[in-house]
C-alpha cells in the first residue's frame, strides 16, 4: 500500500511541472501569465503535446526494458542450444562437470546455490524480521532514523567487499569457532553438516549472502509492518493484547504475504550473487550437500570459466547455467511482485 | 522502495559518466591513423597482462607505436583471433587441432616464459622437496596426510606433521592450470586417465580460489595447505615454495633460470611458426637445471594479414611486424621485471624467421 501511495504521488508530482511547464521559460506580464494560466486550464495547447511527448518517451523506456530482457532470454537461449542439443533436459539432472573430457551437467550448480541461498534466508530472515518489528513497534524515534540509516547503508556495500571480508575475516572465525560449534550442537547429527574443514564452504558463502539480504528484507518487511493499520493493533491493545501478542497475532499475521514477497525477493538477491559467493563458497565440483565443505553456485562457475572456456560446447554449458539462473530468479521476483500486489488490495 | 529510488538517482552521474568514456576514447583513436605507426589490439591471457601492459608503455615511449590488450582470457582471445577481430592473440595453450584449422594460416610466436610454483603452509619448515608423482597423488587425494610415507622418503631431513594436507587449486579457467595439469598428465598415467589438462578441469577435491591471489590466500588462511600459483605471486608474497624433482633427477626450486633452461632443452623438437603446435609443451623438460612447471605463453598472428579485413592497412601491417619483432628481441629484457623467464636465443631466432613470413597484399611486410 505504501508503494502504491508512493507511486500515485510519484506520478502527480511529475505531471505538475509539465502542466506548468507551458509558461516560465519566457518572460511575460504577470497579468498576461494568470490569463494563460487560466486558458492553459481549458484547453492546454502546448501541454498536451507536451504531455503525449512524454507519454511515449516513458512508453518507449518501459518497451525498451521489456525488449532487452526478451532479447536477453533468446541470446541466453541461443548460446546454449548447443548444451541441449547434446543432453536435452538431462543437463538439468547431470552431475558430471569435466572440461577435459566436454561432459557437462547442471545439478551440483543447482544444489549449491539452492543450499546457500535456502540457509541465507533461514538466517536472514528472523533477523530482519527482527530489525522490522523493532524498527516500527519498539523503537524510539531517536534510534529508528540512525538505525533504518545503517540497516540501507549495509545494502550499498558492494559485494566484492563482502567477498573479501568474507575471505580475511569470515572465513577463518567460520572455520576456527563456528563450524567446530555448530558441529558439537545436536544440529552436527544433520546430514547437512558434515566434519568442518577449510573456512571456504557452502556455510561460509550462505553467512555473508545472509547478511547481504538481510536490508532487502528488512527494510521491505519494515514497510508491510507499517502499513499495518492503526485501529487494528490499537484495537488488539484495548482488548488487552500485550506489545507482543499484538505484534504476533495482529501485525505479523496482517504483514504474512507482504513478509513472505519480501523474503522471495531476498531469495531472488542471493540467488544471483556472484562476487562474494564465488570468493567464500570453495568453488569445488561435484554434487555436495554438505555445509561444512567447499560447494559451488550456478553463478560462480560461470564467473570461474567462462573467460577461459575454450571449447564450444563448454561456453554452451556455461550460458545454458545462466539461462536456468534467469529462469529461476524471473519466476521467483514474478511470485516475489505478485504476492505484494495481493498484499496491497488486501490491505488497501 | 527507499533504496531503489536512490539508486536510481545515484546511476544518472554514472550513467553520463559511460557516455563519456566512449566519446574520449573515440577522439584519442581519431589521432593515431594520422601517425607513422597505427593502434594495434590484442586479446588473450590474463596470465600475460603485467608483461604486456609493461611492455607496450616501453614500446610507446622507445618506439612511439601503440598496442592495447585486453585480458579477457585465453579462450576469449582465441575466439578473437578465429573472428579476425584483433590483431594478435595471447594464450598460454598453443592452438589445439581443431582450433588450428579454424585459424587457417595462424603463426605461433612464443614470447615469455611462465614459472608455476607449489606453495605451501607448514609452520617451521622451509624446505619442502615433492615428486611429480606424489604432487598426482596428493591432488588425487590418494595422499591425505603430510607424514604419508611416500612424503617423508623425499624428505628424510624434516619432519612432517600428521596432519590432513589441505589442497588449494585455481576455481576460475587459467593457464596456470593448464600447465600445472599438463605436468601431472605427463608424470602420472593415473592423472592422464583421471582427470587430464585443460585451462580448467574436473578436480577431485580440493578448495577452489579466484586467481593466483584467491589461491594464494586459500594457502594462507589454511595451515597444512598446499597449492600451485605463479611465480611471481610466490616472490612477491615471500611464500615458501617446494622443490621439484626434475627429469634428471635434481631437485630444483622455481627460478626463472629453471624456466629459461627447460625452454632451452626442448628447442629441437619445436616445430616451425606456421605448423601446429598443439602438442608443444617442456613442462617436465629435460636437463640438469631445468625447472620442470615452466611454459611458453605465444601470440597468434595470421601469417596472410589480409585475412584481419577492414583491421588491417598497410601501416597497420608495418605495425604489427614492428611490435612482435621487437617483443621477441629487445622486449625479453622486460620479462625479469615481471618474473617471468626470457627466451633462449634458439627461440628468439626462431620467432624471427616465423615473423618474416607474415605477408599483406601478397608482398612480405618490411617496415621502415
Amino acid at each position: 500500500m505504501s508503494l502504491t501511495r508512493k507511486e500515485r504521488t510519484g506520478t502527480r508530482a511529475a505531471a505538475k511541472p509539465s502542466d506548468e511547464g507551458a509558461g516560465p521559460s519566457e518572460v511575460v506580464g504577470s497579468r498576461e501569465r494568470s490569463s494563460r494560466r487560466r486558458r492553459s486550464l481549458r484547453s492546454p495547447p502546448g501541454g498536451l503535446l507536451r504531455r503525449r511527448w512524454f507519454r511515449y518517451v516513458t512508453a518507449g523506456a518501459a518497451v525498451l526494458v521489456v525488449g532487452m530482457a526478451a532479447i536477453i532470454a533468446f541470446q541466453l537461449w541461443t548460446g546454449s542450444r548447443l548444451a541441449w542439443e547434446e543432453w536435452g533436459l538431462a543437463f538439468i539432472t547431470r552431475t558430471e562437470w569435466d572440461p577435459v573430457q566436454g561432459e557437462f551437467g547442471a545439478l551440483p550448480f543447482i544444489v549449491g546455490t539452492l543450499l546457500t541461498s535456502g540457509m541465507a534466508l533461514l538466517i536472514a530472515l528472523p533477523v530482519s524480521l527482527g530489525i522490522a518489528i523493532l524498527l516500527t513497534e519498539y523503537a524510539p524515534r531517536a534510534l529508528r532514523d540512525p538505525l533504518i540509516f545503517v540497516v540501507e547503508l549495509l545494502a550499498a556495500v558492494p559485494s566484492v567487499v563482502f567477498g573479501l571480508w568474507g575471505i580475511f575475516v569470515l572465513a577463518p572465525l567460520v572455520q576456527r569457532h563456528v563450524m567446530p560449534w555448530v558441529a558439537a550442537t545436536p544440529l552436527g547429527l544433520l546430514p547437512f553438516f558434515g566434519e568442518p574443514g577449510p573456512g571456504y564452504t557452502l556455510f561460509t558463502a550462505s553467512l555473508i549472502l545472509s547478511i547481504m539480504i538481510i536490508p532487502i528484507i528488512a527494510s521491505l518487511s519494515r514497510e508491510v509492518l507499517m502499513a499495518v493499520p492503526r485501529d487494528q493493533k490499537e484495537g488488539a491493545l484495548a482488548l488487552g493484547a500485550t506489545r507482543w501478542e499484538a505484534t504476533r497475532h495482529v501485525v505479523l499475521a496482517y504483514g504474512r504475504a507482504g513478509i513472505f514477497s519480501a523474503a522471495v525477493l531476498g531469495l531472488g538477491r542471493a540467488l544471483g550473487e556472484t562476487m562474494a559467493t564465488t570468493m567464500t563458497i570453495g568453488n569445488s565440483l561435484g554434487l555436495n550437500f554438505d555445509f561444512f565443505s567447499p560447494g559451488n553456485s550456478m553463478t560462480a562457475i560461470i564467473a570461474n570459466e567462462l573467460r577461459e572456456a575454450a571449447a564450444e560446447i563448454h561456453v554452451s554449458s556455461l550460458v545454458a547455467i545462466g539461462l536456468i539462473l534467469f529462469l529461476m530468479s524471473f519466476i521467483l521476483n514474478t511470485v516475489g511482485r505478485l504476492l505484494i500486489l495481493q498484499t496491497h488490495k488486501g490491505v488497501g | 522502495m527507499n533504496a531503489g529510488a536512490r539508486t536510481i538517482r545515484g546511476a544518472t552521474p554514472l550513467a553520463l559518466l559511460a557516455l563519456a568514456v566512449p566519446t574520449l576514447s573515440l577522439s584519442g583513436c581519431a589521432g593515431d591513423g594520422e601517425g607513422r605507426s597505427a593502434t594495434l589490439t590484442g586479446a588473450g591471457a590474463t596470465f600475460a597482462m603485467p608483461l604486456i601492459s609493461l611492455w607496450s608503455s616501453e614500446y610507446e615511449a622507445m618506439t612511439g607505436g601503440r598496442v592495447n590488450y585486453n585480458s579477457i582470457g585465453s579462450g576469449g582471445g582465441i575466439r578473437a583471433h578465429i573472428d579476425g577481430t584483433v590483431h594478435f592473440a595471447a594464450s598460454e595453450a598453443p592452438l589445439s587441432v581443431e582450433q588450428f584449422e579454424r585459424a587457417e594460416g595462424t603463426l605461433t610466436i612464443p614470447f615469455t616464459i611462465g614459472t608455476v610454483t607449489l606453495a605451501y603452509n607448514l609452520p617451521e619448515i622451509d624446505e619442502l622437496r615433492l615428486t611429480g608423482d606424489v604432487i598426482a597423488d596428493i591432488f588425487l587425494g590418494g595422499i591425505t596426510h603430510w607424514n604419508d610415507a611416500r612424503i617423508e622418503e623425499l624428505n628424510p631431513d624434516i619432519t612432517l606433521p600428521a596432519e590432513r594436507i589441505v589442497v588449494a587449486h585455481r576455481s576460475d579457467g587459467s593457464g596456470t592450470t593448464y600447465v600445472f595439469t599438463d605436468y601431472l598428465a605427463k608424470v602420472s598415467p593415473e592423472w592422464a586417465e583421471q582427470v587430464g589438462s585443460s585451462t580448467s578441469v574436473a578436480w577431485p577435491l580440493g578448495i577452489g580460489g579466484n586467481g593466483n591471489e584467491g589461491v594464494a590466500g586459500a594457502i594462507r588462511n589454511n595451515p597444512y595447505s598446499l597449492g600451485y600459483i605463479e611465480l611471481s605471486y610466490a616472490n612477491n608474497l615471500g611464500m615458501p615454495t617446494a622443490l621439484v624433482r626434475n627429469r634428471a633427477g635434481n631437485y630444483i626450486a622455481p627460478s626463472l633460470e629453471g624456466g629459461t633452461a627447460a625452454a632451452a632443452a626442448a628447442v629441437e623438437t619445436l616445430p616451425a611458426g606456421h605448423e601446429p603446435w598443439h602438442d608443444v609443451s617442456f613442462t617436465d623438460a629435460p636437463g640438469e637445471t631445468s625447472y620442470p612447471l615452466s611454459s611458453f605463453s605465444y601470440f597468434m598472428v595470421y601469417e596472410d594479414l589480409d585475412r584481419l579485413g577492414s583491421q588491417i592497412t598497410p601501416e597497420r601491417a608495418e605495425s604489427v611486424v614492428r611490435w612482435l619483432e621487437w617483443t621477441v628481441t629487445e622486449g625479453q629484457a622486460f620479462n625479469g621485471d615481471v618474473s617471468n623467464a626470457a627466451l633462449p636465443e634458439r627461440v628468439r631466432e626462431l620467432n624471427l624467421a616465423t615473423i618474416e613470413r607474415i605477408r599483406f597484399n601478397g608482398e612480405p611486410v618490411r617496415p621502415r
